[in-house]
């Protein structure tokens, strides 16, 4: 257990202080959702229509864009070594670096798009609802993510290979979240994106350990 | 006395081609055993197999009492597992809780004490290599598998490896070194895999 929080610290500590590792996906993020309504013009039904679905693919996509370091370091500098003679489990220690990953990155990022909901007209009482929904989907595309960066993690320029492997797994929250975002049949589509974070952090940590377990030869 | 680790008859296979085939031998604590051969005859992988990281093509390794052998063992590799921006303190701090054990002494004990509050970053090569031998003291684990421990490491630094290996191997540890170099300490057995 100690080495899992210590992990888990470690690369919190790592990401918030690495520069650009948090906050690079937040710029992103901030950058389309606030470029969308200056793009589409002043007509606020298309914008109320376009609006939720664009912040979710915005959020998908600042997200898979910083996977690719993921695990990338930790192959090159020798940490994997280490981690795999850990007595703690790799799919622990895998879990405790998305769950870092999430805190570092996915929360600061719903957290942000409770005002960025407002630039794009969506009503005030659905914001709750809204950055709700997006710190279950950011899950859901993290547990995804591990599986994509620790694949890619021994490729060079692996973000290509990454977005391949783990855009169709984006699909589902994609969906559920941007039926939330537009205030339709929030209730199930809240819970189904639930399933979509739980599975993603079930299943996504031991593919990514498997994974990491063959990097490592 | 018994044997810690028993080898037999292994063969590793890199990339389509034989490293090495048939080799046994046995590690009864205590023991330092050196392993010579060429570049690429193979010491890297040797150790990566008895870590649990490369699969060997044939051949069994037995670990005595040991259900996780990898728990049983510190890797020192090429690489020295180290993050730029990361204290040298705060490594030993997370290694002893990533390994289980106790990072009191382990900075002193190579004589990084002054570095201590330093990023990984900045550290020169040998005191690098310095940092990621405290990792071995950082945890006791009683198998040391080290590749070119020496790479990087000064008249001192060789010295203080030779004194880290003699007192492991006192306390029942066992080492397995690939080496150009002779060290201090007295091999029990030496394995050239040029020659197998």
């Amino acid at each position: 257990m100690n080495a899992i929080i210590a992990t888990f610290r470690r690369d919190a500590a790592l990401l918030w202080a690495g520069g650009g590792g948090a906050l690079a996906p937040l710029g992103y993020f901030i950058g389309a959702v606030v470029l969308a309504p200056l793009a589409m013009g002043p007509d606020r039904t298309l914008l109320t229509a376009a609006g939720p679905p664009l912040a979710w693919v915005a959020a998908a996509l600042a997200v898979l864009a910083s996977l690719e370091k993921l695990f990338q370091a930790d192959l090159e500098d020798g940490s994997l070594e280490q981690m795999l003679l850990s007595e703690a489990p790799l799919e622990a220690l895998v879990f405790a670096k998305g769950a870092a990953f999430w805190l570092v990155v996915g929360v600061p990022l719903a957290l942000a798009a409770g005002p960025a909901a407002i630039t794009l007209q969506a009503p005030l009482e659905r914001i709750p609802v809204i950055v709700a929904s997006l710190l279950l989907g950011l899950a859901a595309f993290i547990g995804a993510g591990l599986v994509g960066a620790a694949v890619a993690a021994g490729v060079k320029r692996g973000g290509v290979l990454i977005a391949l492997l783990v855009l169709p797994f984006f699909a589902p929250p994609v969906i559920f979240g941007a039926s939330v975002a537009s205030g339709q049949d929030v209730g199930p589509a809240l819970a189904l994106l639930g399933g979509c974070a739980l599975f993603g952090c079930v299943i996504g940590p031991f593919a990514a350990a498997a994974a990491l377990r063959l990097q490592a030869e | 006395m018994a044997a810690f680790l028993s080898v037999s008859s292994l063969s590793v296979r890199r990339g389509g081609r034989l490293l090495f085939e048939g080799l046994s031998f046995d590690a009864a604590p205590g023991d330092l055993i050196e392993i010579r051969g060429a570049n690429g005859a193979g010491k890297t992988s040797l150790l990566r197999v008895i870590a649990g990281f490369l699969r060997p093509a044939r051949g069994a390794l037995q670990f005595k009492d040991r259900a996780d052998p990898q728990a049983a063992l510190h890797f020192l590799g090429h690489q020295n597992g180290l993050k730029g921006a990361v204290s040298a303190h705060a490594h030993v701090d997370y290694w002893a809780r990533l390994l289980r054990g106790d990072a009191s002494d382990a900075l002193d004990r190579v004589g990084l004490r002054t570095q201590a509050e330093l990023p990984a970053r900045v550290l020169s090569q040998g005191q690098a290599r310095r940092l990621a031998l405290a990792r071995l003291l950082a945890a006791p684990r009683p198998l040391w598998l080290l590749d070119e421990p020496a790479a990087g490491l000064d008249a001192d630094g060789r010295e203080l490896l030779t004194g880290l290996i003699d007192a492991h191997r006192r306390n029942g540890g066992v080492v397995l070194a690939a080496l150009h170099e002779s060290l201090g300490s007295a091999p029990s057995q030496t394995l050239d895999l040029s020659a197998a």
